[in-house]
């Protein structure tokens, strides 16, 4: 019994279509998410889906993959009319997606997710025999994995080739990948590049979303791009399109926006952090000596892959979390180990990763999200009552300051679109003028527009003399923001360096992804210099 | 064995599917209540059907419900006197289930609550001499106390050790239950009876019909001062929740406990606070019962599942302390009339089925139900 | 007060809990917590005893124990599963619906005279071994014997088979698993079903070979939460859930017996002399619940593991999580 069981696939012409998608519409409450969509994937290309977040390239996806129905508009697999109505469908008819958010049971073994939802073995696992076939199969595609280790115990890359190799022993012919790089170091994702090649050598058809133009200029044979719900370039010849014209299809305009960041002197130094240890939920080390500075006035980045300590550090720095060594200081005062209200009354802000889960309280109301940093002082409070008049008051100015879209200060904020609930939370933080803002992927999942009017209210901050330490896995966001970026691997420092304005120099973007899979600067920098001799 | 199949897959040739979509704005202010007014009509019918499964006549009982509790003034006393431990409870409750703790030990904290009142008759703490301006508030003290500790021992459990509640206050039930028949059996037995001896007028709750010499209107009527104490807590608890800084916490950790702890709250702290607080008003309820109708210390009328009723009021009023006033009345007519109807467990069932309801109508919150063509498919 | 008698009553008194608590160890494994076990033992306890009276047949009365509590956790896993309530809160009712209806159809019961029970037989080997035999062997209902093979059984189905994995991922991750095609809700129904009809499996154990008879809600006496309890301390470990299930019933034989005999150990026995110090003995099994919840949690604490990570969260296709 071997995994390439795949009836269906018959050898052909390079240029035969293997999926076509004609007029999809997708809606979700409120929101057209594929509007009349035409796609189509000749066999053996790797064909890029280029577009914004909320493009709705994935909801696209989503429907090719069986997740989402589609209220109009046909599928073709092969010259073959369908109709999904499950994953389990697309699957049988060759197509896996590998999603964004990987699909991977953590406490199963490797060959246990790869075997899960088959219809072998028929009762008993005998997961030996298929340990074998699964390490055979990842040999053939550079997909070096252990297939008796438990998913929770792998990095972020090895998950990503589980979810590879979970499509290949199906069968698939036609791989979708979901920004696979997304979760990936530079050298990282040379090696995916490499892998997605192979599998195209080997007959596959793959789909590659993204929104990341060099990387989509660098791998895809065609492009097809999406704006707003609508195809606004369809298979178009990636080599033979430039850079620029991907980008209008892209946004809708010429340009790419482009902050001002102002020369600026930084003042004293507000975050002192000196070598720092703290554990992850699961009780691992996840900060290993982590020491940094933050002064007045300064935007200090953090970057690095995602899972590298960066939410840990947040947190410890906002009382969230408890450091088992090392000291942290705000303005000269010992802040560790005491608790989120402390560094609050001293002026920390925090715009937390997880804008639904951490930042906000779903079902209360605009106002009752906004006093949650000034409910304690008056005149929101007075005699251990709420003074709720002045609640009101206070929510409206941040409504108007802020721009916040929504009917009423009594809607309850899970009613609000992810930009909008972006403002609630910044106008919240920034409005009792913070001594120190911890903004962790402020950005993430919105659109254009609103990334551009959270990136303002971050250089706002840093010119009113605001100190900013800005976690992104973006680096472009980094580099446009940033005074200075300190790299993070395995919660060590890697290393520091100086960020100009302008366009960052291409070794400076080759050392800080050194940096990122785990090579301290001083080595590069020794390396470097003992390359020059 | 290969994953055999419960529910039947919906054929797909229908031409008319139910689409569920979440709601993207608030639906308008009667909505809610209708909602739970519709749930409680099919939980009638649902009931209806049952009883008369049981060889009941379901009609005959609902009307014996209407007319044993509202068809005149004394019934209507009656059903208010049923209806003060109800009250107190489902408010010990709906504070409780704001912040998510799922007290469902009312029922112990409202039986030791009568056992910290009737301590201070029966150890004696006071004389049976004692002024009623003493002897009912030490009473009201003592209950309030009795109650609180019980809802500090699986508070103090929850917030240290992360110890379900759920299953922790129920046992702390059983343990109450014990405790106090401990005490009646064996020490403070009258004349070898469950019970205690009864309690002197002194420590009586003045009832309205103590005042029938002046108000010829309210002879007879036994409500008693319980159902003020309860009014006056449901407005304190209304002014705690909606408007102070205590409050504000316990919506939040309720709505979302990470964004309490971003916000700098002290969810342990609270955890244990408002379980007091929980247990205080149920204990505060046993109080009044054991001291405005029972008038001695006895297990079953006081353990009469006061406090289970309490979870479904709460819910029912959507933990809004002032409609939580008018559905415990509800329910006190449910039990006083449901005494005399046979099958004896009806009022059970008829309560049961109304939260299952209620729970189920809970989506049509969140959801809007559209009935839609389905499309032609290719 | 022979131990070995008293850990005999205990086994089967065990067994009762052995069924709850493996069966809701089903439901909480596939993702939904079912609060309703103390319901569905009662409702099982009165269907299987009025069928067992009314047809002289003690299989049937299990039977239909089994298929009643089964159905009534249906009601749960639609609120829970389809309309994804709050699985607290449509448990806690599930109890309260299932206690009312078996008050109200098993009025009368408890008068009702005797009725056949299950079988009660000794294995004939394993019988004569010392200690153990007398204990586990030696006349015990049927049923008894079916529990023994109930927990390694269920160890094996849910580590071992393809199923049990396929269980395991829906609670843990329903989205990987859903995307891989395993039907979330099917399985879900499926075992919120199982653990129903185990849980009336539990009841007709009480009341057709345990305890036998009908007592209303003092049938269970608040077993249905003890279960709900084990789970967590078990780890969600079926061999552990038997572990404390046989503890738990050992307990609760003692408890009874204890008050039997004039002397306990050369003493005066204080329990025998002043019956109402009985009432503390009656708190011990729930507050040794509380006591083993304590210990589990601080467990699943330390080795931060625990609960299916997907316990008591709805699970809606398509959602945007994260």
């Amino acid at each position: 019994m071997t995994s390439e069981q795949n009836p269906k696939s018959q050898s052909s012409q390079t240029d035969d279509l293997v999926v076509e998608m004609r007029g999809i519409v997708k809606r979700f409450p409120g929101v057209l998410a594929n509007d009349h969509v035409d796609f189509e994937l000749r066999h053996g290309e790797i064909h890029a889906l280029l577009g914004e977040n909320g493009a709705g390239k994935s909801t696209l996806m989503n429907v090719l993959a069986g997740l989402y129905r589609q209220e109009a508009g046909t599928i073709i697999i092969k010259g073959r009319p369908v109709i999904f109505s499950s994953p389990r469908d697309a699957i049988q008819a060759g197509i896996g997606m590998i999603h964004q958010h990987f699909m991977l049971v953590p406490s199963q073994t490797v060959t246990e997710n790869i075997l899960l939802g088959l219809d072998e073995p028929r009762f008993r696992l005998n997961l030996h025999e298929y340990d074998r076939v699964i390490a055979e199969l990842g040999e053939r595609f550079g997909l070096k994995v252990d297939p008796q280790a438990h998913v929770w115990q792998l990095s972020v890359g090895e998950q990503q080739r589980v979810e590879i190799l979970k499509m290949l022993y199906r069968g698939a012919d036609v791989l979708i990948m979901d920004e696979p790089t997304a979760v990936l170091a530079p050298q990282e994702i040379k090696d995916l590049f490499k892998t997605l090649r192979t599998m195209v050598a080997d007959g596959k058809s793959i789909i590659f979303i993204s929104h990341k133009l060099q990387e989509v200029m660098a791998i895809s044979d065609r492009t097809t791009v999406l704006r707003r719900g609508k195809v606004t370039a369809a298979g178009l010849d990636t080599r033979r399109i430039t850079r620029q014209e991907l980008a209008r299809q892209m946004v809708g305009r010429e340009v790419i926006f482009h902050v001002d960041k102002k020369p600026q002197e930084p003042g004293e130094v507000v975050l002192e952090v000196i070598d720092v240890c703290a554990e992850n939920d699961k009780g691992l080390p996840s900060l290993n000596g982590v020491s940094l500075k933050v002064r007045a006035g300064e935007i200090v980045g953090v970057a690095g892959v995602a899972g590298n300590g960066q939410r840990e550090l947040a947190q410890v720095i906002t009382g969230m979390r408890k450091s088992i060594s090392g000291k942290i200081t705000l303005n000269g005062e010992p802040i560790n180990n005491r608790s989120a209200r402390f560094g609050i009354q001293r002026g920390v802000a925090h715009v937390p990763e997880d804008r639904t889960h951490v930042g906000t309280a779903p079902n209360l109301s605009v106002t009752d999200n906004v006093i949650m940093k000034q409910y304690r002082k008056p005149p929101i409070a007075r005699y251990g009552m709420l003074n709720m008049l002045a609640a009101t008051k206070f929510a409206k100015r941040l409504k108007d300051a802020y721009d916040i879209v929504v009917p009423s200060v009594e809607t309850p904020v899970r009613l609000l679109s992810g930009g909008n609930l972006q403002r609630v939370i910044l106008a919240r933080e920034i409005s009792g003028q913070p001594s120190l803002l911890v903004a962790v992927q402020p950005t993430r999942g919105l659109d254009v527009g609103a990334i551009e009017g959270v990136q303002r209210l971050l250089l706002a901050q840093r010119e009113a003399g605001a100190a900013t330490l800005l976690i992104s896995e973006e680096l472009e966001e980094l580099f446009a923001l940033s005074d200075r970026v300190y790299v993070i691997y395995e919660g060590r420092i890697m290393g520091e360096v100086q960020v100009g304005s302008g366009e960052p120099s291409e070794s400076l973007i080759e050392t800080i992804g050194l940096m990122m899979t785990g090579t301290p600067l001083e080595q590069i920098e020794r390396e470097g210099a003992a390359a020059h001799v | 064995m290969s994953e055999p199949t419960v529910l039947p897959k919906p054929r797909r040739r229908f031409p008319f599917s139910v689409r569920l979509e979440p709601r993207l704005n608030e639906p308008p202010r009667w909505y809610p209540a209708a909602i739970s007014f519709g749930a409680i009509v099919v939980a009638l019918f649902l009931g209806g059907i049952l009883i008369s499964l049981a060889g009941g006549d379901p009609l005959r009982s609902y009307i014996h419900i209407a007319k044993a509790s509202f068809g005149g003034i004394g019934v209507i006393s009656d059903t208010i006197v049923k209806a003060t431990p109800i009250l107190l409870t489902s408010l010990a409750c709906s504070i409780a289930f704001r912040m998510k703790l799922w007290n469902i030990g009312a029922e112990g904290q409202f039986i030791m609550g009568a056992f910290g009142a009737s301590a201070v008759v029966l150890l004696p703490v006071l004389p049976p001499e004692t002024s009623p301006w003493i002897f009912i508030p030490v009473m009201a003290l003592a209950g309030i106390a009795a109650g609180a500790l019980w809802g500090f021992v699986p508070g103090y459990l929850k917030a240290r050790f992360n110890v379900n509640e759920i299953i922790s206050t129920l046992m702390m039930n059983y343990i109450a239950v014990s405790w106090v028949n401990f005490f009646i059996f064996g020490v403070w037995s009258e004349g070898g009876f469950q019970m205690s001896p009864k309690f002197p007028k002194n420590a009586w709750l003045p009832r309205l019909s103590d005042y029938a010499k002046e108000i010829p209107l309210f002879r007879g009527l036994t409500t008693h001062m319980g159902l003020f104490l309860g009014i006056a807590a449901a407005i304190v608890l209304w002014l705690i929740v909606y408007r102070s800084r205590w409050g504000y916490e316990i919506r939040l950790i309720g709505d979302n406990p990470r964004a309490a702890k971003y916000a700098g709250i002290n969810i342990t702290r609270n955890t244990v606070l408002v379980m007091m607080l929980s247990g205080a008003l149920a204990g505060l309820g046993g109080m009044a019962e054991v001291t405005g109708v029972v008038h001695r210390l006895q297990t079953s009328p006081i353990a009469a599942g006061y406090g289970f009723t309490g979870i479904i009021v709460a819910w029912l009023a959507k933990l809004n302390p002032f409609a939580t006033i008018l559905v415990s009345i509800l329910f006190g007519a449910l039990i006083l009339a449901g005494r005399e109807i046979q099958p004896s467990g009806v009022p059970k069932m008829i309560q049961g089925t109304i939260l299952v309801c209620l729970i189920a109508s809970d989506f049509l919150m969140r959801y809007r139900v559209r009935i839609v063509r389905t499309g032609v498919e290719a | 007060m022979d131990p070995i008698i008293i850990l005999q009553a205990g086994v089967a008194s065990g067994t009762v809990l052995l069924f709850a608590t493996i069966g809701e160890l089903f439901a909480e494994r596939s993702g939904v917590l079912n609060l309703g076990v103390e319901g569905m033992m009662l409702i099982g306890a009165m269907s299987g005893y009025s069928v067992a009276l009314a047809t002289g047949n003690p299989w049937l009365g299990v039977l239909v124990a089994m298929f009643v509590a089964g159905l009534l956790s249906q009601i749960h896993a639609f609120i829970v599963i389809t309309l994804q309530a709050d699985q607290v809160v449509s448990g806690l009712a599930l109890t309260f619906l299932g206690t009312g209806i078996s008050l109200v159809l098993g009025e009368g019961l408890s008068k009702a005279g005797a009725v056949s029970l299950l079988p009660m037989f000794s294995i004939p080997l394993l019988s004569k071994i010392p200690v153990l035999g007398p204990i586990f062997f030696t006349s015990q209902s049927v049923l008894v014997y079916v529990g023994y093979l109930f927990a390694p059984l269920a160890w094996y189905y849910i580590n071992r088979t393809r199923p049990g994995m396929h269980l395991r991922a829906v609670g843990e991750y329903p989205a990987a698993a859903d995307a891989l095609g395993i039907s979330v809700y099917r399985l879900r129904y499926l075992y919120v079903f199982v653990g129903g009809m185990l849980a009336g499996l539990a009841g007709a154990t009480i009341s057709l070979a345990v305890s036998p008879g009908w007592f209303s809600e003092l049938t269970t006496a608040g077993q249905g939460w003890i279960a709900v309890g084990l789970v967590i301390f078990a780890q969600w470990d079926p061999i552990r859930a038997a572990a404390g299930s046989y503890a738990f019933g050992a307990l609760r034989r003692l408890i009874l017996d204890i008050q039997g005999p004039l002397t306990l150990f050369g003493l005066r026995n204080p329990f025998y002399y002043n019956p109402y110090w009985g009432f503390f003995l009656q708190m011990l099994p729930y507050a040794f619940t509380i006591i083993v919840l304590v210990i589990g949690s601080r467990e699943a604490v330390r080795k931060r593991l625990g609960s299916p990570a997907a316990l008591g969260v709805p699970y809606v296709r398509g959602e945007r999580g994260l």
